[in-house]
């Protein structure tokens, strides 16, 4: 039974990465319109900011989850007033190239300096060790991964459906020109969008860094699995993809201890049944 | 059928005072498509402005190109002293220019209060609220509606009007705001316009509507392939009927 209750809490904290992952490709999606390839290669990048802050700076975890985040999120703001604004209005193919020759030039870059291999990242002090639950032993810093992202994804949720920034978003999405006309700037904010997505996948790099090891490939592993939560939660919608990710977290867990000859297959399977069924994913709405 | 060759393509004789919006020569683009071949009219400060004409004759572009939401336009759009032409359509909104679409323009995400509150305010002197729902108190009680699509076409027009009230802008631009719309809508509408002209906003209307347009409008120009092609005075409506029925295909 331990071992049931292990996989379900890796399940958990890869399902927190998903979320927090596909929470950010979900609002890309949704207000630019652009299926972010690079999102696996910007993740990466937070892991690595964390690495160089802590090795270069002596600036440890905690700087690193505030820093790392808004660096890769402006160089995201960099790459979209450069790059990907001169894509509005096109076919989402041209998109899904651009940010994929660039996810491609960004991991080449980093696996020339780093090679492939990982680079330790440890865990801070204060969460490392763990508890025992009487059912499980809970390690510490994979409980506080697993609650973090919640309240982030929480967060970005209540940000986007609840406030008034959130209706401009929203209601860009739909009609920018109007909204624009409405005396709201919408290109800065579109920029800005786009470094809230970055930010969130920088983010989770850092959680990962001490659990995962950094690595210029570990985004390049995690990119199908997360557009596949996005497709099964439905393109563009935030809390369908907060949900999915830490359900198909879960799932994937439970199949590790089950049957765990599919467990790396079990999310396109399910990502083929529900296009089957409801081809805009579980929460998307026709467009 | 008049000669659009020989009608006049300057800005037709419009009240005394100053010019609140003048437009010369505007030409716009939608890609290659060259939609508007050189607008010319004014509106003055407080006056309610009709532009008339057929479908595709160059009416909702003209709102659009003055609004800064067509990408390619040329000539001068100068408001209040203002040069627009150039202009972003954020930032001419935040001189005091409000449009209201043709299709209305309800955001579905959003909820009527969301919708309601979308606009920011760009001046001082926007209705308040209660003032909002003293003029529309259907939507007052609408208010908790999910979604702003779910509202009946009148409603959604209201809505739509309502929202650029609250920004404080005082040039309102609005698209057909009768279009499919109840006779009882119509004409409650039509006493919304009358209120905001004698509370001294300027309004540029398009309406195909130019019965609804007659008990409103203190000037009509008609725009005919991306030109206007005459204008005259409300007063001067019964003399220039039949031209208006020949412009109009009616």
């Amino acid at each position: 039974m331990q071992a049931l209750y292990a996989q379900l809490l890796v399940g958990l904290i890869n399902g927190s990465f998903y979320a927090l992952l596909s929470l950010g490709l979900a609002v890309i999606f949704g207000m630019l319109n652009i299926i972010n390839f690079a999102h696996g290669a910007l993740y990466m990048m937070g892991a690595f900011c964390a690495y160089f802050l802590l090795n270069g700076l002596g600036l440890n975890y905690w700087y690193a989850l505030v820093i790392a985040p808004v660096a890769v999120g402006i160089f995201g703001m960099v790459l979209e007033r450069t790059l990907l604004k001169w894509l509005a209005g096109l076919d989402h193919l041209y998109g899904l190239l651009l940010t994929f020759g660039i996810a491609l030039i960004i991991q080449g870059v980093f696996q020339n300096y780093f090679g492939s291999s990982g680079l330790p990242y440890a865990i801070p002090p204060q969460l490392q060790g763990g508890m025992n639950l009487g059912f499980m032993f809970l390690p510490i810093y994979r409980g506080w991964v697993v609650v973090f992202s919640l309240v982030v994804c929480l967060a970005t949720w209540y940000l986007i459906e609840r406030t008034r920034l959130g209706a401009y978003l929203r209601a860009a999405t739909e009609n920018p020109n109007l909204v624009r006309a409405f005396g709201i700037n919408v290109p800065r904010m579109i920029t800005l969008t786009y470094g809230l997505g970055i930010g969130l996948a920088a983010l989770a790099g850092v959680l990962s860094a001490p659990i995962n090891q950094v690595r210029p490939l570990m985004g390049a592993d995690l990119i199908i699995v997360v557009f596949a939560v996005v497709v099964i939660g439905g393109m563009g919608s935030i809390m369908g993809s907060v949900i999915t990710g830490f359900a198909l977290g879960v799932v994937e867990g439970l199949t590790k201890y089950f049957y765990p000859e599919a467990s790396n297959t079990v999310v396109f399977v399910l990502m083929v049944l529900v296009l089957l069924v409801k081809p805009t994913g579980l929460t998307g709405r026709a467009t | 059928m008049v000669d659009v060759k020989t009608a006049p393509n300057a800005p037709a004789k419009s009240a005394s005072g100053a010019s609140l919006l003048e437009i010369r020569d505007l030409q716009a683009w939608y890609g290659e498509s060259h939609v508007l071949h050189g607008i010319n009219f004014d509106v003055k400060t407080g006056e309610v402005v009709t532009l008339l004409g057929r479908n595709g004759a160059g009416k909702t572009s003209t709102l659009k190109s003055i609004m800064g939401m067509i990408g390619k336009r040329t000539g001068s759009v100068r408001f209040d002293g203002h040069e627009l032409i150039k202009m972003s359509s954020d930032k001419i909104a935040r001189l005091g220019v409000a449009i209201c679409p043709e299709e209305r323009g309800i955001f579905a995400s959003l909820n009527v209060h969301e919708n309601l509150m979308l606009p920011p305010t760009v001046r001082s002197g926007g209705l308040s609220t209660e003032q909002i729902f003293e003029l529309f108190p259907n939507l007052k009680e609408r208010l908790s509606s999910s979604q702003g699509t779910k509202l009946s076409g009148g409603e959604q027009q209201m809505l739509a009007i309502a929202r650029i009230l609250r920004t404080g802008a005082r040039f309102l631009m609005l698209d057909e705001p009768t279009e499919g719309l109840a006779p009882v809508i119509i004409q409650q509408i039509g006493r919304t316009i009358q209120r905001l002209k004698s509370e001294g906003f300027t309004i540029l209307l398009v309406e195909q509507n130019f019965r609804f347009a007659s008990t409103v409008a203190d000037r009509f120009y008609i725009v005919e392939h991306g030109k206007v092609i005459d204008g005259f005075a409300n007063s001067e409506l019964q003399a220039n009927m039949d031209k208006l029925h020949t412009y109009l295909g009616v």
